[in-house]
């Protein structure tokens, strides 16, 4: 049964880009485990000469022919979303 | 009251019998008596009748419009729509205004059509009851302490309530199929790929599907067959059956061979369940279709691979909130890394939390062999069941839900229970086979929904047998 320590959420929440009260700690360190610990039912499964599964619509290398599509919408339309803009640049904060 | 069929709803407005606004304002007025509801998130009015107006004098003017001329639809809002904002459900995306709008929208506007609302969804499709709404939980129509199911809860409410002639969900593991079940009405999941995803919001994307929700199967695949077909915005697409999926005449189910799940049929099933699914089977057996006793010893695995693999797509989809460029952006953040972490954690609800988590778990080194290649190599073994039941059986036949509705708040203390009512449907998600919810009966007044299959590419032959089979089954919704 998978059971996760405080370490291993605040680590998936680090990886997620997520903060966690001390409330919420404990409340997904319980509930994560019970999920992990269902799922580790697949640890019996033999799966021996099988191959992991990506996609189901069989399909290969789908392309299109290297032509500028106009679907009619202006540089505007597509930034108007955005929470802070420059010009028609996306301003973001100070990485460093 | 009723909506006609929508072929012939549409013809009446193509002849002038009756008028696009003249829908719409039916279709808005129906909206605004439901509130109590909550099915609606809200209106794209204005729009709405703008276009019905357009395609009335488009109409008086002798052009054809096409053949979906003035049928109104409500959206699952995880589909980008103009005239509304775009929300997912989710506080991260409120007031989201979509810059484009989804394939399938375009595809159905193009034939006449016109959406007039957004329905309410568990947030980014994560659940199985519309509770993980950001905004409000939606009322089971036939019980209102009770859940329409989920996440396309708000679309199969609609259908019951009358709003509109048909509503568009998304099924990654049962999200049309089990509201449809819970509301008594009709609710199908194509084919994997034949509708496209472009500009729906992207949950799992092995396992995404787009499809209708509507009182009858045949209606349900007329919207179909405007929909489906390759795009080239989303190159995971199918091309559509050259005959269509419009159904003029249903099959003869005399001779066809439909095996009933023998994993869906024990225990874990509600016994009273069981009861109509039985006699539903009784009703086929009469009309002449071969019942045959399938196994597919996989099947108990099934509830496991989903939520190892589509969390960790999820987590994937979900990395593009990051508050740079779109939706909720934290004001407060002093850097890049504080503004990612503080837009995602205000605006995520528990539910996408939960999911990003068990994805990033499942995926992150050391583990990933053991979780999510297994999960993913175990889904194999599931396919391969599923082709050699097909060689079998023309169709699969099982309950699409272990209960009917359940009540709001007796599964939101726990998680895993919550993840037990898909336990019948993620099958046929992860196989990416067609698969098609009838109203079958009710328990104590309470729906209670068929599940039918068919191979991948079959959906012609599914939705045939459908009308069928809703016609055997006569259940009044």
């Amino acid at each position: 049964m998978a059971h996760l320590s405080r370490d291993d959420v605040l680590q998936l929440a680090n990886l997620a880009k997520l903060h966690l009260t001390e409330d919420e700690i404990a409340t997904f360190q319980a509930e994560l485990s019970e999920i992990l610990g269902y799922v580790e039912k697949l640890d019996e499964v033999d799966v021996s000469g099988l191959k992991p599964t990506t996609q189901v619509a069989g399909l290969t290398n789908v392309t299109r022919a290297d032509t500028v599509i106009n679907y009619g919408l202006t540089q505007q339309e597509l930034l108007k979303n955005v929470p802070a803009t420059m010009g028609a640049q996306i301003k973001v904060r100070r990485v460093l | 009251m009723s909506w006609p069929a929508i072929r012939e709803l549409a013809a009446s407005v193509q002849s002038g019998k009756t008028t696009a606004q003249e829908l719409v304002e039916q279709s808005l007025s129906a909206i605004e008596q439901a509130e109590s509801y909550q099915a609606i998130i809200a209106t794209t009015a204005d729009r709405a009748r703008k276009r019905a107006a357009e395609i009335d004098t488009q109409i008086a003017r002798g052009a054809s419009v096409g053949r979906l001329a003035g049928v109104p639809f409500i959206a699952k809002d995880n589909f980008l729509a103009f005239g509304a904002p775009t929300t997912a459900a989710s506080n991260i995306l409120k007031g989201f205004d979509a810059p484009y709008q989804s394939t399938a929208i375009e595809r159905l506007e193009a034939e006449g059509a016109i959406c007039v609302a957004k329905a309410n969804l568990d947030a980014f499709a994560h659940g199985s009851s519309t509770e993980n709404s950001d905004f409000f939980t939606t009322k089971n129509p036939h019980d209102i302490s009770r859940v329409p199911g989920g996440s396309s809860g708000g679309s199969a409410a609609a259908i019951v309530l009358d709003l509109a002639p048909f509503a568009l969900g998304t099924d990654t593991g049962g999200s049309i199929r089990q509201p449809a079940s819970f509301c008594g009405v009709v609710g199908y999941k194509p084919t994997y790929g034949l509708v496209s995803r472009s500009g729906v919001i992207a949950m799992a994307s092995s396992t995404d599907t787009i499809g209708p929700l509507a009182r009858t199967v045949k209606d349900a695949a007329l919207v179909l067959d405007v929909m489906a077909g390759t795009d080239p915005l989303d190159s995971t697409t199918i091309p559509k059956d050259k005959a269509g999926y419009e159904i003029d005449s249903p099959l003869d189910v005399r001779g066809k061979k439909v095996g009933v799940i023998r994993e869906y049929m024990r225990e874990g099933l509600d016994p009273a369940v069981k009861i109509q699914i039985e006699q539903a089977i009784e009703k086929l057996k009469t009309a002449g279709a071969e019942i045959i006793d399938i196994s597919l010893p996989s099947l108990p695995y099934s509830l496991s691979i989903y939520y190892i693999v589509v969390p960790a797509e999820i987590s994937s989809n979900l990395s593009r909130y990051d508050g740079q460029r779109f939706g909720y952006s934290d004001k407060n953040a002093q850097d890049l890394e504080e503004s990612y972490v503080q837009s995602r954690t205000k605006g995520f609800g528990a539910e996408a939390k939960r999911r990003i988590m068990t994805g990033a778990y499942v995926l992150s080194s050391g583990y990933y062999d053991a979780y999510y290649n297994k999960a993913q190599t175990v889904r194999t073994k599931l396919i391969n069941e599923f082709n050699d039941a097909f060689t079998k059986v023309d169709l699969l036949l099982g309950p699409a839900t272990p209960s009917t509705a359940f009540k709001i708040g007796q599964n939101t203390h726990d998680p895993l229970q919550m993840y037990l009512a898909d336990v019948m449907t993620v099958g046929a998600s992860l196989v990416g086979i067609p698969a098609l919810v009838i109203p079958a009966g009710t328990v104590e007044g309470l729906p209670v929904g068929l599940q039918l299959m068919a191979p991948q590419k079959a959906d012609r032959m599914l939705l045939s047998f459908g009308t069928s089979a809703q016609q055997i089954l006569k259940e009044k919704i």
